[in-house]
């Protein structure tokens, strides 16, 4: 699994990239009440906003890491914000992403990077 | 955050794992823990504590009688001063002459003197309003030491009362002074959440202690200033800088209820406060713009400064005060509309994002209010 430097999770999935919250950017948020995904079979540049999330606290965004072609979104999402929450890390994947090049992911933190910058 | 300064239970929210933000110049306990939400949640079901004690306090001591002052406070307020009980509050506004608020308190009348609670973010202004225009009349004794705690919701009777039994008597909008084993209190059955519950203002020698004992309690948890704003905001209650200021009239802001009869055209006292002319007229006519409770019809909270619309584009005016009712369980939210727009069920649309969405007005408060009277 990769991090990037906004808080997500990147993981590889056959020739795909799955993307969504780290924990602590969730506990960060607090309670997430809605999200609002993106429309699949859409192309997407890096850093482009593609979701929002809206805790009870604010809105922010959720980046595209990389280039790519959205191919999936997690329904559970709108119906269920608060998984967030409760599976950040697992159940509450926000999209998943086809990119030509699976090496761009080489240039995102590990997991002891992002602990590091997160103290 | 050195220049920010700090309540006096900051240690004890910092123990409480607090998250302290700025505030209107304090370190704030913004949310506790359990989080916005459990803590909104916890309140409208037991009790919850708040911290307010960045509020103003202060005391008008009147320098000859009780009814010379009621009237010099009236020349400020377009509310019956002079008629309001001993032993009883009401909601005041400070008005200024273009009929626009000031400020937006609460005042009662304790026998001897008014006891007044302002806005933390007006302090500053309203002590000098207060100089300046009661100075001849009154003693202006600003209360800079003493804690003011709040303790709302459905329990908060169950929980106050084990440390002073005489606030079970007390009913909606009632102040009382008990002296306790925390020192003198100053209590009074209000609130910001449209819960019943209590407000209590405490030396701060004795507030740790009063804190202490509540929290110990367990029906009681912390409550930080995030879920402070949805309660209000579901009670459908005007935060000042946000929903209310100098640019909206009390009758703008659908708190023509505070302005009792003896104030209006016809009273025993009527007008005589600054902006009468403005207030007075928009009581008869009816304002042109009006604050409005607002349902969005997604899950998408509208925030301030959401920008609203006609369904056939006119703009109309922003959202002052949404977000997620966690108690309504969707979003809800306050703005002003052209009165052409402001009936209940108006059709609406609110920007989010670049994309209009539809919203609908609606009657406030969104979550029905559960006062002693």
């Amino acid at each position: 699994m990769k991090f990037t430097k906004e808080h997500e999770w990147l993981r590889v999935e056959g020739d795909l990239v799955v993307v969504g919250i780290t924990e602590h950017a969730a506990e960060a948020l607090g309670d997430v009440v809605f999200v609002e995904l993106p429309e699949p079979e859409t192309m997407v540049a890096a850093g482009s906003e593609v979701c929002v999330i809206e805790s009870v606290k604010a809105a922010s965004d959720i980046l595209a890491p990389v280039e790519g072609e959205i191919v999936a979104v997690n329904g559970k999402l709108s119906d269920n914000p608060g998984l967030v929450n409760e599976d950040p890390m697992g159940e509450a994947w926000f999209f998943k992403l086809k990119v030509d090049d699976l090496g761009v992911l080489d240039d995102f933190m590990d997991e002891d990077e992002y602990k590091d910058m997160i103290g | 955050m050195s220049d920010l300064l700090r309540l006096p239970l900051h240690e004890l929210h910092v123990g409480l794992g607090g998250k302290m933000v700025p505030f209107a110049g304090y370190e704030m306990p913004v949310q506790y823990p359990s989080g916005v939400m459990k803590e909104h949640l916890h309140t409208r079901a037991a009790a919850g504590l708040f911290d307010v004690s960045h509020m103003g306090q202060v005391i008008l001591r009147p320098k000859t009688d009780m009814a010379g002052l009621a009237l010099a406070l009236e020349r400020l307020m377009p509310v019956d001063v002079l008629g309001l009980a001993q032993g009883r509050q009401r909601y005041g506004i400070f008005t200024d002459d273009t009929g626009g608020i000031l400020d937006d308190l609460m005042f009662a009348n304790r026998g001897s003197h008014f006891f007044l609670v302002v806005n933390a973010a007006r302090k500053a202004h309203d002590f000098a309003h207060l100089e300046q225009h009661l100075a001849d009349v009154a003693t202006i004794e600003v209360q800079r030491e003493r804690a003011l705690l709040a303790v709302q919701g459905p329990l908060a009777e169950t929980a106050l009362s084990r440390l002073e039994p005489g606030v079970a008597a007390m009913k909606f909008m009632d102040s009382a002074i008990f002296l306790t084993e925390f020192g003198e209190i100053w209590v009074s059955r209000s609130g910001y959440t449209g819960e019943d519950g209590f407000e209590i203002s405490v030396h701060p020698g004795g507030a740790l202690e009063l804190a202490r004992a509540l929290l110990a309690m367990e029906e009681v948890l912390p409550i930080g200033l995030g879920a402070r704003d949805s309660l209000r905001l579901e009670a459908g209650l005007c935060l000042y800088g946000h929903d209310i200021d100098a640019t909206t009239s009390p009758v703008e802001a659908g708190l023509a209820w505070a302005i009792q009869k003896a104030r209006r055209a016809g009273g025993a006292r009527a007008g005589g406060f600054p902006g009468a002319a403005r207030i007075l007229r928009e009581l008869d006519d009816g304002p042109e713009r009006q604050r409005v409770g607002l349902r969005p019809a997604g899950r998408a909270p509208m925030r301030e400064d959401t920008a609203l619309f006609a369904t056939d584009g006119t703009p109309l005016g922003t959202v002052t005060s949404g977000g997620f009712g966690p108690s309504v369980g969707e979003p809800v939210a306050m703005g002003y509309v052209p009165a052409s727009h402001a009936a209940i069920g108006s059709a609406l649309e609110g920007e989010v994002r670049g994309k209009r969405l539809p919203v609908t007005v609606a009657a406030m408060p969104f979550y029905p209010t559960h006062y002693k009277r």
